[in-house]
């Protein structure tokens, strides 16, 4: 019998009951999972590390086109900045409710986050719209190849959390704060907070180094 | 069922997904190592540039930091530590690839090719 059952099932049983056993011990955070996620979160900070790597290298080589100075509205990015931090603090308030077990509040405090972090895309989307009409392209020079691939990089990495916050409004919607449901709305949540700590990066030393340059 | 509710209790807010006033404490630090930075540049109070770029970096690095332990939850005892030493790797790899990508391009630039730089590197012989 054992070994006619579909193997994908029989193992997400057994992952759940070692989980609550380990729980039951007082330990932290005895799932596998989120460690292996927080590792694949650090490898994702090497992939950045080497695109800020690849812009500080690139970030003079301006080809006779715009330098930062030229094309860059703080403005704009001072409001990004405010926005992402808020949708940070409004999953951990999605967090907080979800330790609660407050369906209800989980939901609305992750779709007010999705929010957040679509008005930040498309700020973003805005900007790179107002570049490529100055004449602004990835093409033009070193320097604005290494912001696009860059900057770019990032909000890829923030669709991508949008997309993932709407599944988990379906998924909670449906069966629940179960603890599946738990464990990937924790793993949600340090994928969002990671790029809120990336963003940091980007702000800092692409658009206020740029300007200060 | 009661297994899932014994787990709350025991989770509670001590570690895991931080309590409210760990976010919120973040939520005002982050706020206050934003905004002066950006004052920093928008407003130019310090006219050395030098200066403004240290700032900047410094405010940067405290900024991630406050992330990391209000937000990420990154602590001494999470995971058994493992947390903080993928945490501690990942940072030393990361100013390794930076630093050094930058350091030798700046370098091999300065050596190698003096007719193509600007300003005040072409004064080298």
């Amino acid at each position: 019998m054992a070994t006619t059952v579909p193997h994908a099932g029989f193992d997400r049983d057994t992952f759940h009951l070692v989980e609550e056993d380990a729980h039951d011990h007082g330990s932290a955070h005895a799932s596998p999972v989120l460690l292996g996620f927080w590792i694949y979160l650090m490898s994702d900070a090497l992939l950045f590390a080497a695109l800020f790597a690849t812009y500080g290298v690139l970030s003079t080589s301006f080809a006779g086109g715009p330098a930062p100075r030229d094309i860059f509205e703080l403005e704009l990015v001072a409001l990004n900045t405010a926005i992402l931090l808020v949708s940070s603090i409004t999953y951990g308030f999605a967090m907080l409710a979800m330790d609660k077990g407050r369906q209800t509040a989980v939901k609305g405090w992750l779709a007010l986050t999705a929010l957040l972090g679509m008005s930040f895309v498309s700020i973003e989307l805005y900007e790179f719209g107002v570049l490529i009409g100055e004449g602004a392209t990835p093409q033009r020079s070193g320097f604005l190849s290494a912001f696009f691939t860059l900057v770019g990089t990032h909000g890829l990495h923030v669709t991508v959390g949008i997309i993932w916050i709407g599944i988990m409004l379906v998924q909670v919607g449906k069966h629940g704060l179960n603890a599946i449901n738990r464990r990937r709305l924790t793993c949600l949540s340090m994928f969002w907070h990671f790029l809120d700590v990336i963003w940091i990066g980007v702000f800092s030393f692409v658009y206020l180094m740029g300007m200060v340059r | 069922m009661s297994a899932a509710t014994d787990h709350d209790e025991a989770h509670g807010s001590e570690h895991g997904h931080g309590s409210k006033k760990s976010y919120l404490v973040g939520f005002a630090l982050s706020g206050i190592l934003t905004f002066i930075p950006f004052w920093l540049v928008m407003a130019k109070p310090v006219g050395n540039p030098g200066m403004v770029a240290i700032l900047i970096i410094l405010f940067a690095v405290a900024q991630i930091l406050v992330h990391t332990v209000c937000f990420l939850h990154v602590t001494t005892s999470g995971e058994g530590g493992w947390t903080l030493l993928a945490y501690a790797f990942t940072t030393v790899l990361l100013v390794i690839t930076i630093a050094g990508s930058m350091w030798i391009m700046y370098h091999l630039n300065t050596n190698m090719m003096p007719g193509m730089m600007t300003g005040e590197v072409s004064t080298t012989p």
